[in-house]
Parts: structure tokens; C-alpha cells; sequence
């Protein structure tokens, strides 16, 4: 009986077991780039909004401090959006009849809440809490990145776990005096490790990497 | 997982027409925890009429929390020091009357309080992002803006007045 593998197959099976590990490897990797690319984290990516609000034009332009804004801020856990109010007290006399805020002007009138399209959401099992951050001297860029030079909002880190763990592991290393919270120009080079550990000492920093911190 | 049957703030739900899950306040009602109603620290009114008196002792403290809040919600229009010529108002705000001029001076404390509270003229109300408390360290320091305007070499504890006189005389 003729041999049913020629003897060209060794070289193929062996080819094809190699590559089939090799092909595994490459599947994972694809996988993996795909999690991490800016298409899944929406890291870079501008978002649409109802109204082109631009934090460089209010922040940069007019000087506005976040808390204007994002009122609650630093008692608690979300960080809060204006109400349409807020809007109004400023262009019921600034670009009053501008077209573009249309949108804000009839959401006063009838008393119906602007739809922002969230930026940050992260899902619904981890808890994150803003107040904690703030008092304990963790800036706003530091996790936003400069929110002062979008014209629209977007994202400028992952929300990962992996990114939270990071600097809990050494929260020393991203911490700033807290009167510079909430400061868009703060400059990290310009603390020294000492000085930095010596914060991180007077505001009682720990590392908290236990499960049950963000899954609670 | 991702997305669990409750509600974050602000979410969007179906239950109410309005489409809103955080629900505005009942007008008239006290959250819990929140203080036994005042009138002098809540309204800013003493029978009835405008306070004359801070409802706290003015410290350090009280000042400085005024300073802080009043550059947050105030500097943008009535600018850090308090003459009505904030970013905004050059983009085309109406302008603010300046706090040094004579009839808000002799203003009582209880009228800048309502002015925070209730608005005035194209001036809309802060009262959604200001904690009682907040307002009348505000007020305060609104007065130790207007004190600072006015200011005589009296006023100043005497070390101070000799470094001032030193650097007049460079
Ligand atoms: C004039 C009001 C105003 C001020 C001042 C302001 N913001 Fe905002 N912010 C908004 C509004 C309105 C939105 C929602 C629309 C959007 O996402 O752009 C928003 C959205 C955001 C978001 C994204 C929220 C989400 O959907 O995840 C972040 C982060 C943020 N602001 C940070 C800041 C920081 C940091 C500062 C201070 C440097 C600041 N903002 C100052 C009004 C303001
Ligand atoms: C403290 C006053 C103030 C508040 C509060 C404010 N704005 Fe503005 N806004 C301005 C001024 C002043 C301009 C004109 C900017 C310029 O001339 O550079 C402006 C411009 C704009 C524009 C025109 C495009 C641009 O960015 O130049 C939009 C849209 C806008 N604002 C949306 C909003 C929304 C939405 C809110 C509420 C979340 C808001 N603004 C709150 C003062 C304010
Ligand atoms: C340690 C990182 C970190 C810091 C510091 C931080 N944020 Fe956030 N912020 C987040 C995360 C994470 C979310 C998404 C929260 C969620 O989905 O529950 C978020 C969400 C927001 C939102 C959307 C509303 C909300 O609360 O979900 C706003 C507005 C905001 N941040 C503003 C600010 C401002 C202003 C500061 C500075 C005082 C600040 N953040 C500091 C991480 C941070
Ligand atoms: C840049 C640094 C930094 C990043 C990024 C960061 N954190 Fe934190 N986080 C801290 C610090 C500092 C503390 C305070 C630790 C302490 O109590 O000393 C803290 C505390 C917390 C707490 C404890 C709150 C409490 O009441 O016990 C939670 C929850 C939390 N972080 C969640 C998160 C989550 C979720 C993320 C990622 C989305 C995150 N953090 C990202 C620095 C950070
Ligand atoms: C500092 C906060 C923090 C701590 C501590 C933390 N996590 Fe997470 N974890 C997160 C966040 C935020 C996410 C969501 C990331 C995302 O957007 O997918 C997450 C996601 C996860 C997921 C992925 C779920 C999914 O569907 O993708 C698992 C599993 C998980 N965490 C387990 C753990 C375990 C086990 C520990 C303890 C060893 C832990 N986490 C500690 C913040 C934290
Ligand atoms: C969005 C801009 C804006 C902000 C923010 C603002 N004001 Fe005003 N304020 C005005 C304008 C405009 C007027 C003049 C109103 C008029 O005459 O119609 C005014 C008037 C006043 C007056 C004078 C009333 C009178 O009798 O003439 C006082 C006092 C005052 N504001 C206090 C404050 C305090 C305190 C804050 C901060 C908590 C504040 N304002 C925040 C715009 C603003």
C-alpha cells in the first residue's frame, strides 16, 4: 500500500504546529492592542456634545475655577455637571441670541436637563470617589489631563484597572499641595522626591490596593 | 455587570416624565441632617428684615473660606477685588457696581446674603452652589475687601505699619 503522507508533510506538520502557536500568540496580541487601542478606550477621542461646550474657552479664557462648575467636587463621590442654571447666569447676557446655544437657551425654558454625553463611565462594579482624591492632594490634570487646552471633553488616560493600581501602588508620586488641586498649570517637576514624601507623610497617604476598595 | 439596575447620578430613567433620576428638591423641605432651621443663617433675616449681624463669629478661618469661595464664584464677574471688572464682564456681561461705592457699603451684611441667595437684576442666584455657611463667609469677606479700600496706616498693629512706612520710604 502507497504511504499516504508523503514525506513532505514532516516538514508541513511541523510548520503548522509552530504556526499554529505562533498564530495563537499573534491572536492575543491583536487582542490585547485592540483592549488598549484608543477605539475601546476612547483615550484622545473628542466626544460629540448637544452644545460644543469648550473648557479652553471657559477655563483658559474667562479663568473659571473648576468648582464653579463642578460644584461638588470635593464633599463627594461624583463630581457633579452644572445644572442649565449656571449656563444662564452668564449667556442670558453673553452670545445671548447665538444659535449655537440653542440647545441651553430651550433646555432652561421647559425645564429639561442638557444630554451630555459622558466622557468618563467607568462600569457600574468599581467605585470611584472624588473626594478623597481632592483632599488628598491629587490634581485634576493628574487624571484629566489639560482639560484647560479642549475645545471639546475627551479622555486622556484608560480607566483601567491596572492604570488605578498604578499609582495606588505609589500614590506618593502624583501627589501636590492641595491648594494646587484644582490649579490646570501645575507642574509636577517642580517638587523634589523629598518634598513629596514629606506631603505624602502630612496628608497620611496609604496604599490601597485591597480588592474590596473600588469592588465594594 | 457593566451597567447594574441602579441608578448613578444623573442617570437617565423612564419612571418619571421628565426623564431624570436625580430628583430635583421638594420646594420647602430639609434634608436629613441639615441644620435646624435658622432663619438669621438661612434667609439672612432677623424678623423679618435684613440682617444687620453675622449669625457666626468672624475668625481667621471664616475669612479665609470666604476668600477662597468668593474667588471661585464671584472673581469671574466682580473680579478678586471686588470693583465689577471681571473676564466676563469684558466679553459683554453687564457690569457689576463696583462694593466701594458708598451705598453698598453702608449695605448690611444681610443684603449681600440676599443677593447671593435670591439674585439681583441680571445677577442670577448662587444659592444651588453655596451652603449657607459659605455665603455669609462671602459676605465677610466682601467686607474685608471693602475695609481694604479704605484703609488708613491706623488700622495696621504697629509692626506692620513700621515695615509699610520702610517701603514707602524706598
Ligand atoms: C463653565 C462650567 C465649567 C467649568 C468651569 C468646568 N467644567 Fe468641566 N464640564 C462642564 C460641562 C458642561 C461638562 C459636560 C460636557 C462635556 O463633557 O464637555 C463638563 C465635563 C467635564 C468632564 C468630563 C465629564 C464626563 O462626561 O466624564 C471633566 C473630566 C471635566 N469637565 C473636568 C473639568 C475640570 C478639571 C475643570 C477645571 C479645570 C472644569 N471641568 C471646569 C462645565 C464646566
Ligand atoms: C462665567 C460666565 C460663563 C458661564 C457660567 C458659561 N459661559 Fe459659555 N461663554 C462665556 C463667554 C464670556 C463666552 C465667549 C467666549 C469668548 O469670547 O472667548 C462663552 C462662549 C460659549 C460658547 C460659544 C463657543 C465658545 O466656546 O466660544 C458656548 C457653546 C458656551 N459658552 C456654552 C456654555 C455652556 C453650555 C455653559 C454651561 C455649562 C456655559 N457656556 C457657561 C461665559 C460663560
Ligand atoms: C484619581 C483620578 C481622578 C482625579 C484626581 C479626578 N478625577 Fe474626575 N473622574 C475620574 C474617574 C475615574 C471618573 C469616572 C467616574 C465614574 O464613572 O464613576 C471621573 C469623572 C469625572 C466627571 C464626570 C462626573 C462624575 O463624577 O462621574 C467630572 C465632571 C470630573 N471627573 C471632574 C473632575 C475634577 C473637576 C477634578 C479635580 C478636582 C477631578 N475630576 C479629579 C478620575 C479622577
Ligand atoms: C494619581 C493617583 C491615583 C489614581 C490614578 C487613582 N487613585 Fe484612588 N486613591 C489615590 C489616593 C492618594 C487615595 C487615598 C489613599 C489614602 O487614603 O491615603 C485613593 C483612594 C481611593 C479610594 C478610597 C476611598 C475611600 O473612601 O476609602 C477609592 C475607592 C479609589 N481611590 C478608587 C480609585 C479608582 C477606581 C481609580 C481608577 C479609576 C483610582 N482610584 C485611581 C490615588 C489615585
Ligand atoms: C484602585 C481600584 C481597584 C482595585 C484596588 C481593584 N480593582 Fe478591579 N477594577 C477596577 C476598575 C476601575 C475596573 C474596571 C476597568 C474597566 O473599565 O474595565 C476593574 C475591573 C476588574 C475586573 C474585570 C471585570 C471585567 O468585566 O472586565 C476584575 C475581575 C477585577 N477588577 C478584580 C479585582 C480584584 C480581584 C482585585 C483585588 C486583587 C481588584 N480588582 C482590585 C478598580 C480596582
Ligand atoms: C455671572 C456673573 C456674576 C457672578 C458670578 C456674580 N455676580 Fe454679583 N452681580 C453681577 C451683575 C451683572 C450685577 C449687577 C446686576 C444688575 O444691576 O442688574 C451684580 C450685582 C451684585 C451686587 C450689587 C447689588 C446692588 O445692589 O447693586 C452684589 C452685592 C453682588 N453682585 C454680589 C455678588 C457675590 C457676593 C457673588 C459671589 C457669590 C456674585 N455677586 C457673583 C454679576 C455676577
Amino acid at each position: 500500500m502507497a504511504q499516504i503522507f508523503h514525506p513532505s508533510f514532516n516538514t508541513l506538520s511541523k510548520v503548522s504546529i509552530f504556526g499554529a502557536v505562533f498564530f495563537l500568540g499573534a491572536a492575543v496580541f491583536a487582542w490585547d492592542s485592540l483592549l488598549r487601542s484608543s477605539y475601546n478606550t476612547q483615550v484622545d477621542v473628542a466626544r460629540e456634545q448637544p452644545v460644543p461646550f469648550s473648557h479652553k474657552h471657559h477655563v483658559q479664557g474667562l479663568g473659571l475655577d473648576c468648582r464653579f462648575c463642578h460644584t461638588s467636587v470635593e464633599e463627594s463621590a461624583f463630581a457633579g455637571i452644572p445644572p442649565t442654571k449656571t449656563c444662564m447666569g452668564c449667556h442670558s447676557l453673553v452670545w445671548k441670541d447665538a444659535p449655537i446655544l440653542e440647545p441651553v437657551r430651550e433646555s432652561y425654558r421647559s425645564d429639561r436637563p442638557i444630554e451630555w454625553t459622558r466622557v468618563h463611565d467607568l462600569p457600574d462594579f468599581a467605585y470611584f470617589d472624588h473626594s478623597i482624591h481632592v483632599a488628598k492632594g491629587i490634581g485634576c490634570t493628574t487624571c484629566h489631563g489639560q482639560v484647560n487646552e479642549m475645545p471639546l471633553m475627551w479622555r486622556t488616560e484608560t480607566l483601567n484597572m491596572d492604570w488605578c493600581l498604578a499609582c495606588h501602588r505609589n500614590p506618593s508620586a502624583n501627589v501636590r499641595p492641595r491648594e494646587r488641586v484644582f490649579d490646570v498649570d501645575w507642574d509636577p517637576a517642580s517638587l523634589t522626591d523629598e518634598e513629596r514624601a514629606g506631603l505624602a507623610a502630612q496628608y497620611h497617604l496609604k496604599s490601597m490596593l485591597n480588592c474590596s476598595t473600588c469592588h465594594r | 455587570m457593566h451597567d447594574q439596575p441602579r441608578f448613578e447620578p444623573l442617570e437617565r430613567t423612564t419612571l418619571f416624565a421628565d426623564g431624570r433620576a436625580s430628583r430635583p428638591r421638594v420646594p420647602g423641605t430639609i434634608a436629613r441632617g441639615e441644620r435646624v432651621y435658622d432663619a438669621h443663617l438661612v434667609e439672612g433675616k432677623v424678623d423679618g428684615a435684613l440682617a444687620t449681624t453675622f449669625p457666626m463669629p468672624i475668625t481667621a478661618e471664616v475669612l479665609a473660606r470666604g476668600r477662597q469661595r468668593y474667588d471661585i464664584f464671584c472673581s469671574a464677574c466682580h473680579d478678586r477685588a471686588g470693583t465689577g471688572e471681571g473676564l466676563v464682564v469684558k466679553r459683554g456681561l453687564k457690569q457689576p457696581p463696583s462694593f466701594h461705592v458708598e451705598r453698598l457699603r453702608q449695605a448690611p451684611p444681610g443684603y449681600v446674603y440676599d443677593v447671593i441667595t435670591r439674585g439681583f437684576g441680571a445677577m442670577y442666584d448662587l444659592s444651588d452652589k453655596l451652603a449657607p455657611a459659605d455665603r455669609w463667609a462671602i459676605v465677610a469677606y466682601v467686607r474685608a475687601l471693602q475695609r481694604s479700600q479704605n484703609a488708613s496706616l491706623a488700622d495696621v498693629s504697629a509692626a506692620v505699619r513700621e515695615r509699610l512706612l520702610a517701603e514707602a520710604k524706598k
